[in-house]
């Protein structure tokens, strides 16, 4: 923890006027099945404030051209923007050097990017690579595909019942032949936070690199990828209150400079000859083609926009809201918490009774709530906790105590239907 | 509110908490599995077809009301029906749950026509016919699981 909380915010001695927030998001106001709308589906995706929907209009109507290429007005703009949003990526996140933020499609790229280059010239037969039990798919399977291909073995990390990884059964795991750690940071399914910080001191002890999955994590804390000493580091922009198609991945210069390149063609190259290309420098090397600019700069919007509220203010709030609903849930008879971590946030995973998790989730949406029912993408966290589903409740910037309220009174009518 | 009463009539939550036809079919010469990855749901149908008629059919599985619902009284539905007859009870069924049939034949459907609600919830569409799918797969016996994905 104490990784993500070294950076003071200055304004964090400010109260947080979530109303005033809510009023930065548009999408909000309106009602679903004549209620007003409960957002409650954050971790799949957060929703967009005003600026950022301004800034991605202003782009389109202002400055659309293409970057890196033109000696133009418009594609020096353009460039000029992209570029700042990955400044700010990097201040954000705390990296030493912009060039060490790439941009990515999303989550899945950025992990897909590691395993292809770093894990394709690294790991060999018989090697071990080194994942969680609480991974979303996208942090298992480009690693089993990588480990079929190579003939290497994929451990994973074991939790308890609360949802916590077992670290003295992590240690166990690692070995001279383990080439890889690749962890969650924050559980998309459970909310549990790990102690990234702590595994990767373990994974560095033993000389191997540590990938973390940020994607939760990274708009409910503040995360400081030098503090964690985290080798790469990866997220969405969609689930950081940006647009979707774009996503970031933080590697360290001397990994990224000796990894051969993910994809080839435009802007990925210094000089093409048929019978020799050479490649272009970080951060280049690893972004072929045109990318997605506007989602760039559209990210970095979404990122001042954070940086305003204060991610340290942000987090504190919404551990209020999760303390709360944490207490009003499981004051539901019948009602069973999935995740329980000593450290978690934001997330209220569970199942209700025997209900099944999609009744739960269609009678909530008749009030008005949106919640996420089904596996997340995390079919073995189900299996360890023997369930094929759960609803989860995930929260955002902008979430109340009385949207808490309205999910208990919407649980309180589910049990009534199935009665 | 309407609607969901609609959705989830008294016949299917009563289906749904006490399944029909709910057993492994021990002399069963059909079977087929399927899945709905969306939401995790898994369906066994059994059958025992002798000279084109379905002579016996039951179902496993686990799922949200609305799939095991319709599993179980498709099961009701079926026993003693041909083969060509379930399949245009499917059809007929398809075309009710998807809202394609804008004036069902409801006394064609029979108790099938209690799933009409379903038409107002697209995402639950795959939920009411993976029973359906499952069947047909296990009719032509296809050897790979069935997804209604």
């Amino acid at each position: 923890m104490t990784a993500l909380t070294t950076r003071r915010d200055t304004k964090s001695e400010l109260a947080y006027d979530v109303a005033r927030v809510r009023e930065d998001f548009p999408i909000l106001k309106q009602r679903v099945h004549g209620k007003p709308l409960v957002y409650l589906d954050n971790a799949a995706t957060t929703q967009k404030p005003r600026i950022v929907l301004e800034t991605l209009d202003r782009y389109y109507k202002e400055d659309n051209a293409n970057i890196h290429r033109g000696v133009h007005t418009l594609s020096e703009r353009a460039t000029r923007h992209y570029e700042e949003a990955r400044v700010k990526i990097k201040s954000f996140l705390n990296a030493a050097d912009a060039h060490e933020i790439l941009f990515t499609r999303n989550a899945t790229e950025g992990v897909n990017l590691v395993a292809q280059t770093y894990g394709r010239k690294n790991v060999r037969e018989g090697d071990e690579i080194v994942i969680s039990a609480m991974e979303h798919h996208s942090n298992i399977v480009p690693w089993q595909m990588l480990c079929e291909e190579k003939g290497a073995a994929l451990r994973v990390i074991p939790m308890n019942d609360a949802g916590e990884l077992l670290l003295e059964e992590f240690e166990k795991l690692l070995n001279p032949r383990t080439k890889l750690v690749a962890v969650v940071h924050m559980s998309n399914a459970l909310g549990t936070v790990n102690p990234v910080e702590k595994i990767i001191q373990m994974a560095h002890r033993h000389g191997v690199p540590v990938l973390v999955d940020g994607a939760q994590a990274v708009y409910h804390r503040q995360v400081d990828v030098r503090a964690l000493d985290a080798d790469f580091y990866i997220f969405s922009g969609h689930k950081l209150y940006g647009p979707t198609g774009i996503g970031v991945l933080y590697g360290k210069a001397t990994l990224l400079e000796a990894m051969p390149p993910y994809q080839g063609g435009g802007d990925m190259i210094r000089s093409v000859t048929f019978e020799k290309t050479l490649y272009n420098d970080l951060p280049h090397k690893f972004e072929a083609g045109t990318p997605h600019i506007a989602g760039g700069i559209g990210l970095g919007a979404a990122i001042d926009y954070l940086e305003g509220l204060g991610m340290e203010r942000i987090a504190a709030y919404e551990q209020q809201v999760l303390a709360y609903g944490m207490e009003q849930l499981t004051a539901l008879p019948g009602l069973k918490m999935i995740g329980t971590a000593r450290d978690k946030a934001s997330v209220l995973s569970f199942i209700l009774d025997d209900i099944h998790p999609h009744d739960v989730g269609t009678v909530l949406d008749t009030e008005g709530i949106a919640v996420r029912t089904g596996h997340h993408c995390a079919q073995p966290v189900m299996q360890r906790f023997g369930v094929p589903a759960t609803v989860r409740a995930s929260l955002a910037c902008y979430n109340t105590q009385e949207e808490i309220d309205s999910l208990v009174r919407g649980l309180r009518k589910v049990k009534e239907v199935f009665g | 509110m309407s609607d969901l009463r609609e959705l989830y009539q008294e016949v299917i939550l009563d289906h749904n908490k006490q399944p029909r036809n709910f057993r492994k079919l021990e002399n069963a010469n059909r079977e087929a599995e399927g899945h709905n990855p969306l939401c995790g749901d898994e369906v066994t149908i059994y059958l025992d077809v002798e000279d084109g008629i379905i002579q016996d059919i039951s179902f496993q599985g686990k799922g949200c009301a609305i799939s095991k619902a319709s599993a179980s009284m498709m099961t009701a539905a079926l026993k003693g029906k041909t083969v060509s007859e379930s399949e245009e009870i499917f059809a007929r069924f398809h075309a009710l749950v998807t809202g394609e049939d804008e004036e069902p034949d409801i006394e064609e459907l029979g108790k099938l026509a209690v799933f009409s609600g379903v038409r107002e919830f697209p995402a639950r569409v795959k939920c009411a016919s993976l029973a359906w799918h499952t069947l047909r797969a296990a009719l032509v016996q296809q050897d790979t699981p069935v997804s209604t994905e």
